[in-house]
């Protein structure tokens, strides 16, 4: 009997080594014939993405280059866990991919860290960087001046509205408001008009949601008073000032007077999945503060397809706060193609990356994925412009901002995600958040990068 | 077994030479093993929580020595101090209130029973215990989220639903836990009082004690022991809990169900604060230590 045990045990044994064996020669495995993509995935997301990829550019690429073997790498997280996971992914010789998907407001940061590869050399000898728009340019470039990824799209952001809803209430088609008043007594008429399902207007504001939070709410409207987030002039944090008190006031407002959808709703990670591909296509949410992409959510290979989405709904500009020139603001961010700095393809890397973001390629994306191209060329192609919505999306771009590209942004940010929330759930004041976010913003940036207003 | 001792040992209880080198070849794998991957880490945190390491950004790739900062940070931080104050709400209703009287109610309950009984009911608990975290915090969402099972029972019954996650969420995850954790408890207190030895009981008895005379005066200060290791265990099981926490109301709404490793995480890996979150962790760790300490001090046991 006790030799069976000991035969077993080293049976056991055995098979541990074996395995032990096999997981350390699975990383010789990526080598110049494996190229790994990352992107974040999950819910819905980037499925006009992935889609682009498996069906456009990985076939062309395989037809130029037949012995490299491209694999997707998605991870599948929330939006704030895609940055934490992509910064420890880029750390690791082993584990990193050989392209990344970063949104701008990273560029900066993980350049700063070392995890990316500059593109200036690459970049000077491609010849296409012309062609592309030059604001959109400045979201790769850090603060070293080195250009650390091609843009692959933009993005302006604005009021999503059911035309019938609004209708109802008895307000004007197209809706234009005018100022952030106009917002409140829409979604007040609406709340009388319409029945108890109806959520007048959702925005994010749940530390879950990330920085949809910071800047499909927080940010769209902090930009429409006039006072931003960083005085790029002084390089300075602006942490006082009226626009930081009304804009939190105002997010206060819409969930005092209840206009807003239930906080168990909102505060969730998957708001914006909950918003945009069940309240909205059922009718059951009236306005939405959000970004042009949504447009790709009810898109025929979306995540949740529409097709009577674009009679349905219109595109507003987000106005300014009491209708100060310009009259309407708007944000933009992007995403770009990056090359880790521990990328052990870097070369074939940069091939993909050249042959994802020629013209056609990229007008591809867009007539898929519903976002702004960042070319200025695509940009004039007729089946560009005749995407529902992209002409308002890119009136917008007249009067949009840009995040400020410096390196403590991302924190700023999460102080911001969860003041908003505290707000919404009513543990602090607007004026204690204004308060809050002076003390916490100073503590990060240091005393001698902030100002007050 | 059978062999004499003094073959191994001298007469003061010292290892004789050759048996003393055989063990500590035989005991440095372990050993190192132990400094690698125990020790190692311990003092690298410990090292961490006096930098300025971060996820991104510059100070991820020159880390400066900033001294006590981040404690000085923590403890001029609200949320910080909110998250204490959570983690021993935590503490107390799930793990003391919770696992540890429940478990000793459960396994007294069983006591005696018949065997067929104890199995049944036995195996229907420790289901709980066997279920990882991460099922069991996914069983609870299902459970209680707005449109979860208990709200269909609730509208079935023609009562209205009640935003169980978002209205009592530190209940909530509570009730999670106790169910996850209680089984290790009942197990633990199961083994003890099977060891109370039944004359003790019978002669108290004859000697006219009440049962709850008999559980105060003679069972508990037997078991007193298990009850303060159970406690230590339990304690340190409850201060870790983070994915429980995390999937079912990711430390929110607000920051009402924010324990402290919630915040250490949100720290190091939203905020991007590595080394703040490491600080946070000892401090985790300090508490940990004192309350150990605590319970075997109050209940002046030896471990």
């Amino acid at each position: 009997m006790r030799k069976w045990y000991r035969i077993l045990g080293y049976g056991c044994l055995l098979v541990c080594l074996l395995l032990i064996a096999a997981c350390s020669n699975e990383d010789n495995t990526d080598s110049d014939n494996e190229l790994r993509i990352t992107f974040r995935s999950g819910g819905g997301t980037n499925s006009g993405l992935i889609h682009w990829l498996n069906n456009e550019i990985i076939p062309q690429f395989n037809e130029k280059y037949p012995d490299v073997t491209v694999n997707l790498a998605p991870l599948e997280v929330s939006e704030g866990d895609y940055f934490a996971k992509v910064s420890l992914l880029l750390q690791s010789k082993d584990a990193a991919p050989d392209i990344v998907t970063e949104d701008t407001f990273m560029v900066n940061s993980d350049a700063s860290a070392g995890y990316l590869e500059p593109l200036d050399s690459r970049i000077e000898k491609w010849g296409e960087w012309d062609n592309f728009t030059e604001n959109v340019k400045d979201g790769v470039i850090a603060e070293d001046g080195k250009i650390y990824g091609v843009p692959y799209n933009t993005d302006s952001r604005g009021l999503w509205y059911n035309k019938e809803l609004l209708k109802q209430a008895g307000i004007s088609i197209p809706w234009e408001p005018k100022s952030w008043s106009d917002i409140l007594d829409a979604a007040t008429a609406i709340k009388e008009k319409g029945s108890g399902e109806v959520v007048p207007i959702w925005m994010n504001s749940g530390k879950a949601t990330g920085e949809a939070t910071s800047m499909q709410t927080f940010e769209m409207l902090l930009y429409g008073t006039g006072d931003p987030l960083y005085d790029s002039e002084n390089k300075k944090w602006i942490v006082k000032s009226n626009g930081l008190l009304n804009t939190f006031k105002f997010i206060d407002k819409v969930y005092e007077q209840d206009l807003g959808p239930d906080l168990s709703q909102v505060l969730n990670g998957q708001g914006s999945s909950i918003a945009y591909q069940e309240l909205m296509p059922n009718g059951n949410l009236a306005i939405g503060l959000d970004g042009i992409w949504q447009a790709g959510t009810w898109h025929e290979s979306g995540p949740a397809p529409w097709p009577e989405a674009f009679e349905t709904l219109g595109f507003a500009a987000m106005p300014t706060e009491n209708g100060q020139s310009p009259g309407t603001t708007s944000m933009s961010g992007g995403w770009a193609l990056s090359i880790p700095a521990n990328s052990d393809n870097k070369d074939m890397a940069w091939e993909f990356i050249k042959m994802a973001s020629t013209k056609e390629n990229n007008l591809k994306l867009q007539l898929i994925d519903r976002n702004l191209t960042p070319r200025e060329d695509v940009a004039k192609e007729k089946s560009y412009l005749e995407i529902e919505m992209f002409e308002e999306a890119t009136e917008f771009l007249q009067h949009t901002n840009f995040r400020p590209a410096v390196d403590k942004y991302p924190n700023v940010s999460t102080v911001i995600q969860s003041l908003v929330e505290d707000v919404v759930t009513d543990r602090i004041t607007p004026e204690e958040a204004a308060e809050m976010y002076k003390k916490e913003v100073t503590k990060i940036v240091g005393k001698d990068n902030v100002t007050e207003r | 077994m059978n062999m004499n001792a003094s073959n191994y040992v001298t007469k003061e209880g010292r290892l004789k030479k050759p048996q003393a080198l055989r063990s500590i070849v035989f005991l440095l794998p372990s050993w190192l093993l132990l400094l690698l991957f125990f020790v190692g880490p311990i003092l690298l945190t410990v090292f961490f929580s006096f930098t300025n390491l971060a996820l991104t950004g510059t100070q991820a790739q020159n880390i400066d020595f900033v001294g006590f900062q981040n404690f000085a940070a923590m403890f001029d931080d609200a949320n910080f101090r909110i998250s204490v104050l959570k983690t021993i709400v935590f503490l107390f209703l799930s793990a003391i209130i919770g696992q540890q009287v429940l478990g000793f109610l459960l396994a007294l309950l069983m006591k005696g029973r018949k065997q067929s009984f104890r199995r049944i009911i036995g195996i229907i608990i420790i289901a709980g215990w066997v279920t990882p975290e991460i099922v069991v915090a996914f069983c609870w969402v299902a459970f209680l989220n707005d449109s979860g099972t208990l709200n269909m029972i609730l509208n079935a019954i023609g009562l209205s639903a009640v935003t169980w996650l978002y209205t009592f969420p530190m209940i909530s995850v509570c009730i999670a836990n106790i169910w996850h954790g209680t089984a290790f408890s009942m197990m633990v207190f199961q083994a003890s009082l099977d060891d109370v030895p039944t004359e003790l009981e019978e002669a108290a008895r004859i000697d006219g004690a009440s049962k709850i005379k008999v559980l105060t005066k003679i069972v508990l200060p037997i078991v007193k022991g298990t009850i303060v290791t159970n406690m230590i265990l339990v304690t340190l099981q409850t201060l870790g809990v983070f994915t429980l926490i995390y999937t079912m109301t990711g430390g929110g709404p607000g920051t009402s169900t924010q324990t402290l490793p919630i915040f250490m995480y949100n720290q190091a890996f939203v905020n991007y604060q590595l080394g703040y979150g490491t600080a946070i962790s000892l401090v985790l760790l300090v508490i940990g230590i004192i309350a150990s300490l605590f319970y075997i001090r109050s209940m002046k046991v030896q471990i």
